[in-house]
């Protein structure tokens, strides 16, 4: 029998970390384990109401919108664990809300979850954890992490539910955050969640998945931009430039780098026989070029800011599947080192929009091998 | 669990005596004041005698004391019922939000707020409250007790300022109460308010002391109950509630209580002060004690974040607070103790404890026990959990 011990469960008021919460308090296996609901208050929904036409009053079912604290503080009730909102907006804003604007300011697309993942969710959501006395987290991630005796590390695992798998915003995961971690949800399918939620008798069973930035209202991040700048008393910085066709034809202008994200087709503002797409955006010239759909294809791409699990570093070339956006299919590549903290991928076949700012992850099988940010 | 309540001064417990001297006003005698009948006169006399022994309390007249549903109204009915646009107000810094938000609202038609900001021991000096007279100003309000550090503010003296330069002068008293004898006359106020529940009184009932005379317009109009200064029948069972309260409050103040009290807050306060990097926030100014309500202390813990401080002693069975709760119930830092001149590190690693009058040795014990504890815990975790003090 193991020493009781107590873990905090990170709620957002969604059905997933509300049934990770109800399956570890009511565990029926006669653990005496201890769980206390912790909702980290990560964005004030209301701080940019009204400027730049985002809404006076937010919408509901967002992240620490009042609505899903309440969910979550009314599920820690019905359970009959302690909970308790913690304050991380300056965290928050410092860590993700600025690199994301910032990141756009300078022509790459952010990736704000995983920021979000690496920073506040895991490093500063386990140390509150552990300062109140909790000596493990568990998260509604689907993922799954386990420890490999013969290789003595904590390996990252795809969940069982393929469409439902976080482990590409999970890629930063250090070893001390495997090891403090629980993913209760990682071998069960969404539906199967909804019936364990249905079975604690929680209200929210039935309550829809969010899917949006959590801190962007409506979705629509340059309006978020302006307002958020305009908030820091900043202008926006004037990005305007040529768009250009790869042959170096001048096609016309745009307005700001911040318009555009690699493979990016409406919006571009001139007119053409064939659909045209965004290329490459460079921050240095404000130059944007755009071309037809098969010029969008690239074998190689770089990453930085890299974070391993499956292995402690990479030595020698190794062969991967490369998973490039949230909702692309990992592809065959060669994934060699390239200096103190870059890596290069070599995919078998072109993949389409190899975009700088999001994160490039690298699986073997199942195991999340590591990952970093393309750039 | 052993549970210890050290945050009285968010909220405290119904004395007993007060369940008691409420109870009958709920089914038997419910009539409403304003009736002619038997039950109706029931409750009326009821609520006569309870404004008798307010008037006792705040040293008043009994056609003075306007009940109302606490410290918020009365401090909103201070500020929307005398002041105009082209009016001045002066306040201060460290005051109640009920005070802080009403004085944004006027300000949107036209009425100027000074802001007077403490000393860094949280005192206000009534010698800047003279020098932001102007003309037109008509208001000041100034808190008698403040809510986070417990320090008494020189009330006496503010008002002689307000006599002498005929303003009116509002005391929100609302963490005052039970622990300072109370003396309208003394304070020189025209205005003062107070709140049933930090006194051992139930929730959503207070009142309002309004001298004869001050031309003050009523927040809600309706009927003509309170002497057509604030509308609505009367909440009688919590007004015989918040009598009986103050007459045991009354009793606390000549009976040693509070001396017993204050004893016990200074033994806590510097078993607390036994851990390195710690200090108290208001109540010295350099060497000197200032006065401060005797069930307050409010400390600073290097090194340690103040909501993972308060989290880990729930969790250990001990109430305090730390900062302000914000919408969503997570932490800010409190203004009052950024007003002082901590920075917002400080401010966020300070907890207020706040003593019931009813707190035991066992209970001093129990926490001095429990605070090292989590304090060191949370310095060997996280040694800069200060990190994410931007």
């Amino acid at each position: 029998m193991t020493k009781p011990e107590t873990i905090a469960v990170a709620m957002s008021g969604g059905v997933d970390s509300s049934t990770v919460a109800a399956m570890l308090a009511h565990s029926g296996d006669g653990s005496a384990n201890s769980v206390v609901g912790l909702t980290l208050q990560l964005w004030d929904q209301t701080r940019l109401a009204g400027r730049h036409g985002i809404p006076e009053t937010p919408k509901a079912g967002r992240c620490c919108s009042l609505d899903d604290v309440y969910d979550a503080r009314r599920v820690a009730e019905h359970l009959g664990i302690p909970y308790y909102v913690v304050n991380q907006q300056e965290r928050f804003e410092s860590d993700v809300v600025r690199p994301f604007v910032a990141e756009y300011l300078a022509g790459r697309t952010p990736i704000p979850c995983s920021l979000c993942n690496n920073h506040l969710k895991f490093d500063q959501l386990l140390k509150t954890a552990q300062s109140i006395g909790a000596q493990r987290i568990a998260t509604g991630h689907y993922a799954v992490n386990e420890f490999d005796q013969k290789r003595g590390r904590w390996i990252l695992k795809r969940a069982t539910d393929s469409g439902k798998d976080q482990t590409y915003f999970l890629f930063g995961l250090t070893q001390e955050q495997l090891a403090h971690t629980l993913f209760p949800l990682g071998r069960m399918t969404k539906p199967e969640v909804r019936e364990a939620a249905r079975q604690h008798g929680l209200a929210l069973a039935e309550k829809p998945d969010s899917q949006e930035i959590c801190f962007i209202p409506g979705g629509d991040y340059k309006q978020f931009l302006t307002a958020y700048l305009e908030e820091q008393g900043q202008q926006m910085p004037e990005t305007a430039g040529e768009l250009v066709a790869s042959s170096g034809e001048v096609l016309g202008r745009h307005e700001g780098i911040f318009n555009f994200t690699v493979g990016q087709r409406k919006g571009l503002g001139v007119s053409s026989p064939s659909p045209l797409y965004v290329l490459a955006i460079d921050p240095a010239s404000h130059r944007v070029t755009v071309g037809a759909d098969e010029e969008l294809a690239t074998r190689n791409l770089r990453a930085c800011g890299l974070n391993w699990i499956s292995i402690s570093n990479l030595s020698a070339p190794m062969r991967v599947r490369a998973k490039i956006r949230h909702r692309h299919e990992p592809a065959w590549a060669t994934l060699e080192p390239a200096g103190a903290d870059e890596v290069t991928a070599t995919f078998d076949e072109a993949q389409r929009a190899v975009t700088p700012g999001q994160s490039a992850v690298f699986y073997d099988g199942d195991e999340v091998v590591g990952g970093g940010w393309i750039v | 669990m052993k549970r210890v309540y050290m945050d009285a001064n968010a909220t405290t417990p119904l004395l007993p005596e007060v369940m008691e001297a409420m109870r009958p006003y709920w089914m038997e005698c419910f009539g409403n004041a304003s009736s002619i009948h038997l039950d109706g006169q029931q409750a009326r006399t009821a609520m006569d005698r309870a404004r008798a022994t307010l008037a006792e309390f705040f040293n008043c007249h009994d056609a003075e004391v306007v009940f109302n549903s606490g410290g918020t109204e009365g401090d909103n009915t201070a500020i929307f019922g005398l002041l105009h646009p082209g009016d001045h107000f002066i306040t201060t810094s460290i005051e109640h939000s009920a005070i802080l938000r009403a004085a944004d609202r006027v300000a949107q038609h036209g009425v100027k707020t000074t802001f007077v900001a403490p000393s860094a021991s949280g005192l206000i000096n009534p010698a800047e409250i003279l020098r932001a007279l102007r003309p037109e100003t008509r208001l000041i309000s100034v808190m008698l007790a403040n809510n986070e550090t417990g320090v008494l503010q020189p009330v006496e003296e503010i008002g002689k300022i307000a006599a002498d330069t005929g303003v009116f002068f509002h005391i929100d008293a609302v963490q005052g109460a039970g622990k300072v004898k109370f003396d309208v006359r003394r304070f020189g106020c025209h205005l003062l308010s107070i709140s049933a529940h930090k006194m051992h009184g139930p929730k959503g009932t207070g009142a309002m002391f309004v001298r004869r005379g001050t031309p003050i317009e009523p927040l809600l109009v309706g009927g003509s109950h309170e002497r057509r200064q604030r509308a609505g029948t009367e909440n009688v069972p919590g007004i015989v509630g918040l009598a009986k309260a103050a007459e045991l409050a009354m009793h606390s103040l000549e009976d040693g209580t509070i001396d017993r009290l204050e004893k016990l807050r200074d033994r806590l306060e510097a078993g607390v002060l036994q851990l390195p990097g710690t200090g108290v926030n208001g109540g010295w100014e350099g060497e000197k004690k200032i006065p401060r309500a005797a069930n307050t202390t409010n400390i600073w813990f290097d090194q340690v974040e103040g909501e993972a401080l308060v989290i880990s002693m729930d969790l250990k069975g001990v109430a305090v607070s730390g900062g302000s709760a914000c919408h969503s119930g997570a932490t800010e830092p409190s203004h009052v103790l950024m007003a002082m001149g901590l920075d917002k590190a400080r401010a966020r690693a300070s907890l207020r404890f706040s003593l019931l009058k009813t707190a035991t040795d066992a209970d001093v014990d129990y926490v001095l026990k429990v605070v090292p504890e989590a304090v060191e815990h949370l310095r060997a975790i996280s040694p800069v959990a200060a990190g994410t003090l931007g």
